[in-house]
């Protein structure tokens, strides 16, 4: 049963996907059965979690061939708690899409290709096998490219082009990486090569191997300096669109780069880990300068997408039990804040009728609730506490301090400090100051069914960053159990392939209370 | 004490329906909660001032230790007083004040939630407890100085406010995290009792600035003051209570709070006695300078924060005495002037000093009540600020030569008290009435009954009507206890003998009634020392923020330029210096021992492939490009087919082919090349340079990955499996539909999607009557 159980965050969203393309010209069905596709991955997300918590990592071989010679899926915590975050990030934007999705882009397919775009998202957080995640983020780029050409404007072609070409060289590099990878080792599955990629003897050629890797990951995680395509095409599609790419893409990225740089390319973390740390912190700057220097709020939103990344990357670059927690945690609260983000910025131009904070505003007055909502993602996104944002780059802070890593932990503070003047100045424009033009109408205006399914989603995102810097502790729990399982993948190979040899790298284990001293 | 702090939130959470409910009492009904608490807090007077201390601890986020930790001694417990009774009245004063504002209901809910976060920073003993209320007083402040949001001024003056407080939060957050990595403890008592000297760890000048940067920016120390003053934008309840009585005393606080362990070193006293002397100075001055009531006002809180600060730094016996009684003193009084200068807008609809004089026949209550809370800031006898007043001048003599030139600055600062003391009740209520005093009318009892017990407080502590053994000996005591780590005891006193602080004290009420009465003239002298400071700083801070935002428009122009092209330029660079860096610097390049075998025929092909792509890069057109393309493309192909994989290699051709035709096809819609379309000169040469440099790295990295044994493990597994449990003769087959089906099924999708993905772009063309940006829309 449990692998069925560890496959399902697949079949599900595929599954979904087929029976909405079945319904081809039927869009109210095709409606009802994304949101209850949606749904019932959110469910398999929450069992496999719950599995993973009880029972530990958990593998399963496809076909039955045993690894490394099949295809292995494996579920560990940091896999089941991305997979139950996306299927929540699907939910929310499934609802928003009621209310918001142009009725040309539902006719040619946005419901049924949407849940493709789940399929590959979660297919890579599930995966054990390198070229089977390459398969996956290849389902992710058809599916995301599709949506965001979906409708057609010539914004929209124009960024669809720019980010085909550059999500191509990405690809390339990682087909590239991993063909070079299996010529150094002769397997594809991941807990195999952590242990063969040991027995090379010419770590010179692994190492320049695994910065391919860094490559292809990072462009699609969007890092400095191969970010371009982020900030030339996220503000070009519909709102449901932006928002699922904003929260969830660019993260998968992120997870592949902590799954690879925890268990396969751990031999010379100097060089590797501390080329990231410098990613991180120019991912950062870059990110945030991009994000000031913009009027368009969905602009600014999307560089602060870059921004993020480099915090998770800083994470991960630290390489210390404590940093991957943070690194996961960040994760979590990032892809809630930044779903969220894009769908109130779709609101506000529902609202205002503009995209340009200049000619935005009022807000305040005219709708309370709106506000209310935004400014949760908004103070979450500056790292204001108690919210997640906070949580995370205090953990984040602490895990450079402890590893007397000033420098980035100086960036992170200034990247954040400018966030804050970031989010000042939209708060100021979009909602304290008076509408240029005329009074905007509140959602109020909006019709009933609309207007629910438009501000649901707020509603439940902005409850759910709430609920997680109040009580970050499980949050917290499931970060630290997931930076255990990854700096030590013993536990993680023998799962795969039945056999625990013991790494050579000795790592810490990381008990709860050692997080903190 | 959690619970305290709990149903301050939840109040503010349920204030808007509670004014929504009952607009014209909810301010009565809203301040019963907090003067509870007060009361509440003050059944500890008698044990806290016995020297009690009472702790409470709840698990918040065990996996990183941080708790939900609470500790109520002196220090916290006469902030908590300030807090929650002030708190009372200001609730009570809002009603007053903002009665039929449209968003009072809002108003309500940000400052009930200031107050919760208040409370809370002064009770945490947690140090990351202690941040998170320390911030959530900032945004509060944020929102409330913003609360006149239609205001660009009060925009303006709300983000400035947030930016140097929030820098200073971040400043504040790594010097914690670092003391407590140093100290190995996360609860402030924790770190006390540890027994670890801070001031000794290499880590004590970091942690010292970084706390320092937090507890000025919050307290406006100079050069970090300019935020104070602007915050005046906000509604006057909120002037009174945030930015006088309360949340600029928070570094105050923290100050007090870190005297035990980072205190009583040379670099502490010095720059708090430094930066605190000249704050108060140059708040004093600029007090006199003012015209608005609120702006005389928020200057003399400067004054009063810049004495605490320096108190602290000096670290005497009388020094964290004085703090103690000051600190109430100051809270007592300005809190109370502030709600009466509010009664003086409200009444008159102006603020401006010089447009008021003569309200007394109009405003008796207000004008009393003013006058009583301006002679405590004056510092006469017999109110308690000349209480506070003797304490400080008693302090600073005993801190030796820097307590002389202390005193210096601290008399002229004290003397500039009383002028402006005499500005905010004697101009105003004196006099023959202006004509806005004409039309002055006295605000209901919820606008007089704050400044009124306040201000009588201030007196009757004085006079001694309120037992001084309670008092001094007790929560004061205990608050100079906190303070030293030690315990100690505050014995008040009105006359104390013919002391040399008396006679600084004469001294100071001379000058200071000197500074009133030639006010014109000190103005004069003022400006020329006024325009060579806050206003600069203030201008400053807008070139700055002008300047950062230039250089975030630079920066990203420069490299978000919407030019694909330019995007690939970027991109290959950097992966050609990231392949080619590791290689060099890490050893990786690697030739391996013998050349793979090679016949002519390979060379050939491969020779081809070379033409083929010169030939794509030369093209005079994109036929003539794409035709050259598929040379390479075919190249590969018989490479397959030659080198014994001959599935692929027609495969490969028969992809090849469709292509090209494809392309062809579409080719055909598009215009010729343009002349200069594929760059100038240089660009070109400098693409090629890239191009020839990314080539060189990838064949490197093949060369050497060949040079690596190759592993056949799974080779041989797929050979010996395929038919015996995959039941097909063809390996490749097998793999592809057994072994490896899954990675089909994840293609299959992929085909599936372009599918959808060409009828959907053929066919759905949205209304193109959207404006859409031109190609390279994505520049800022």
């Amino acid at each position: 049963m449990s692998a069925w159980l560890v496959v399902s965050p697949i079949l599900v969203p595929l599954a979904t996907a087929a029976l909405c393309a079945l319904a081809w010209g039927r869009v109210p069905l095709q409606r009802i059965i994304s949101l209850a596709g949606s749904v019932t991955l959110f469910v398999c997300g929450a069992l496999l979690l719950a599995h993973v918590g009880a029972n530990g990592i958990t593998a399963a071989q496809m076909s039955d061939w045993p690894a490394p010679f099949g295809i292995t899926l494996v579920a560990d915590h940091l896999a089941a708690v991305m997979v139950l975050i996306a299927a929540v990030m699907a939910v929310a934007v499934a609802i928003y899409a009621f209310g918001d999705i142009a009725p040309e882009r539902e006719r040619f397919g946005f419901h049924p290709v949407f849940q493709t775009l789940m399929v590959g998202v979660c297919g890579s957080f599930i995966t054990g096998d390198l070229f089977n995640l390459y398969v996956w983020f290849e389902v992710m780029l058809i599916s995301s490219f599709m949506l965001l050409a979906l409708g057609g404007t010539r914004e929209q072609i124009d960024g669809a082009i720019k980010y085909a070409a550059l999500n191509l060289i990405a690809t390339a590099s990682f087909l590239m990486a991993v063909a070079l990878l299996y010529g150094l080792t002769g397997t594809l599955n991941m807990a195999d090569l952590a242990l063969r990629l040991r027995e090379v003897e010419q770590t010179g050629v692994v190492t320049t191997v695994a910065v391919l890797f860094i490559i292809a990951f990072g462009m699609k995680a969007a890092v400095f300096p191969l970010f371009f395509w982020l900030p030339a095409s996220y503000h070009t599609p519909a709102i449901p669109v932006q928002a699922i790419f904003a929260g969830l893409l660019t993260k998968v990225g992120v997870y592949a780069l902590l799954r690879t740089f925890t268990l396969i390319f751990v031999g010379d973390t100097a060089w590797t880990h501390g080329l990231m740390l410098w990613i991180a912190g120019l991912t950062m700057l870059a990110g945030v300068l991009g994000s000031l220097a913009v009027t368009d709020l969905r602009r600014a939103f999307s560089w602060q997408v870059v921004a993020h990344i480099g915090y998770m990357i800083m994470g991960l670059a630290l390489y210390t039990p404590l940093a991957i927690a943070g690194a996961v945690f960040y994760l979590v609260h990032d892809i809630v804040v930044k779903t969220n983000l894009f769908l109130g910025a779709g609101l506000a131009r529902r609202l205002t009728g503009h995209d340009d904070l200049r000619s935005m505003g009022g807000l305040f007055k005219a709708t309370p609730l709106l506000a209310v909502v935004m400014f949760v993602p908004l103070a979450s996104l500056a790292g204001f506490p108690p919210l997640s944002g906070f949580w995370s780059k205090l953990v984040l802070l602490q895990a450079s301090l402890e590893k007397e890593a000033y420098v980035i932990a100086a960036v992170s503070l200034i990247v954040g400090l400018l966030t804050m003047w970031l989010v000042g100045r939209i708060w100021a424009e979009l909602f304290w100051k008076a509408h240029p033009v005329a009074d905007p109408q509140g959602t109020a205006a909006i019709a009933p069914g609309t207007r629910f399914a438009l501000v649901a989603p707020l509603v439940l995102l902005s409850a759910m960053t709430v609920a997680i810097g109040l009580f970050a502790e499980p949050v917290m729990q499931v970060a630290a159990a997931a930076a255990t399982e990854l700096m030590d993948p013993a536990p993680y190979i023998e799962a795969v392939l039945g056999k625990g040899e013991p790494p050579p790298t000795a790592v810490v284990g990381l008990e709860p209370a050692e997080v903190r001293p | 004490m959690l619970t305290a702090v709990l149903a301050i939130f939840v109040l503010a959470a349920l204030a808007p329906t509670v004014h929504r409910m009952t607009p014209s009492f909810s301010h009565w009904l809203l301040a019963l909660v907090p003067a509870a608490i007060t009361v509440w807090f003050a059944t500890f007077l008698g044990p806290v001032g016995a020297g009690e201390v009472v702790t409470q601890s709840i698990p918040w986020i065990p996996t990183l230790g941080v708790e939900l930790a609470f500790r109520l001694d002196g220090l916290s417990l006469l902030f908590a007083l300030l807090i929650t009774g002030i708190g009372t009245f200001i609730v009570i004063y809002s009603g007053g004040y903002l009665h039929g504002h449209e968003h009072q209901g809002r108003f309500y809910l940000f400052i009930i939630a200031f107050m919760g976060a208040m409370l809370g920073l002064v009770l945490a003993d947690d140090i990351i407890t202690l941040f998170v209320f320390w911030e959530l007083t900032s945004i509060t402040s944020f929102l409330l100085i913003g609360f006149n949001h239609e205001d660009a001024s009060s925009r303006r003056s709300a983000v400035q406010a947030l930016l140097v407080t929030a820098f200073g939060g971040l400043a504040l957050l790594a010097g914690l995290v670092l003391l407590g990595i140093a100290a190995g403890s996360f609860t402030l008592s924790g770190i006390e009792a540890s027994g670890i000297d801070i001031r000794a760890h290499a880590l004590y000048l970091p942690i010292l600035v970084l706390i320092l940067l937090g507890a000025f920016t919050k307290s406006a120390q100079v050069p970090f003051h300019f935020w104070l003053p602007n915050a005046m934008d906000a509604p006057t309840p909120v002037s009174a209570y945030l930015h006088s009585a309360t949340m600029v005393k928070a570094g105050v606080y923290l100050l007090a709070r870190m005297n035990p362990t980072l205190g009583a070193t040379e670099v502490w006293t010095i720059t708090l006695a430094a930066f605190g002397t000249v704050t108060a100075l140059w708040g004093g001055l600029m007090a006199l300078r003012s015209t608005d009531l609120k702006k005389v006002l928020a200057y003399t809180t400067l004054m009063a924060l810049g004495t605490l600060v320096m108190l602290v730094g000096l670290g005497t016996e009388y020094a964290m005495k004085a703090y103690a009684v000051f600190l109430l003193a100051h809270s007592l009084y300005k809190g109370a002037l502030f709600m009466g200068a509010g009664s003086v807008d409200h009444g008159t609809g102006t603020r401006d000093v010089r447009e008021l004089s003569g309200l007394w026949q109009k405003m008796k209550i207000t004008g009393v009540f003013i006058a009583l809370a301006a002679l405590s800031m004056a510092g006469l006898p017999p109110f308690f600020g000349f209480i506070g007043k003797e304490f400080m001048y008693e302090g600073m003599l005993q801190a030796g030569t820097l307590g002389l030139l202390v005193v210096a600055g601290m008399v002229i600062a004290n003397a500039t008290m009383l002028g402006a003391a005499g500005l905010v009740f004697w101009k105003p209520f004196t006099g023959q009435p202006s004509e806005a005093a004409e039309h002055a009318h006295e605000g209901g009892p919820s606008l007089w009954l704050g400044p009124a017990v306040l201000a009588s407080l201030g007196l009757a502590l004085g006079l001694g009507a309120i037992p001084h053994e309670g008092l001094g000996e007790g929560l004061l005591g205990a608050v100079a206890t906190s303070l030293k780590g030690e315990a100690a005891k505050v014995d008040l006193y009105l006359w104390h003998g013919l002391t040399p602080a008396l006679g600084i004290s004469v001294v100071t009420i001379a000058l200071g009634l000197g500074m009133f009465l030639g006010l014109g003239g000190v103005k004069r002298g003022l400006d020329g020392l006024a325009r060579a400071s806050r206003v600069n700083v203030d201008a400053a801070w807008d070139h700055v923020l002008a300047g950062l935002n230039a250089v975030a428009v630079a920066v990203t122009r420069a490299t978000q330029t919407g030019k694909l092209r330019d995007y690939m330029v970027w991109t290959f660079t950097g992966i050609t210096l990231m392949l080619g860096g590791t290689l060099l610097l890490r050893d990786g390049i690697l030739l391996p021992r013998e050349m793979p075998e090679t016949s002519y025929l390979g060379i050939f092909m491969a020779a081809l492939m070379v033409v083929g792509t010169i030939g794509t890069i030369l093209a005079f057109s994109r036929l003539a490009a794409i035709v050259s393309l598929s040379v390479v493309g075919l190249s590969i192909a018989m490479f397959f087919l030659v080198y014994g994989a001959p599935d692929v290699g027609i495969t490969q051709l028969m992809v090849e082919t469709l292509t090209v035709i494809i392309i062809v096809l579409v080719l055909a819609k598009l215009p010729a090349f343009r002349k200069g379309e594929d760059g100038t000169g240089g660009e070109r040469a400098r693409n090629g340079a890239i191009a020839v440099a990314m080539g060189a790295v990838t064949t490197a990295i093949l060369l050497a990955v060949i040079a690596v044994p190759y592993e056949l493990d799974l080779t041989r597994y797929f050979a010996e499996q395929s038919y015996v449990g995959g039941y097909g003769r063809n390996v490749v087959n097998v793999i592809l539909v057994d072994f490896r089906a899954f990675d089909t099924l994840g293609e299959v999708t992929v085909v599936a999607v372009a599918g959808l993905g060409v009828l959907a772009l053929l066919k759905a063309r949205m209304g193109r009557t959207r404006t859409g940006s031109q190609a390279g829309g994505d520049q800022p």
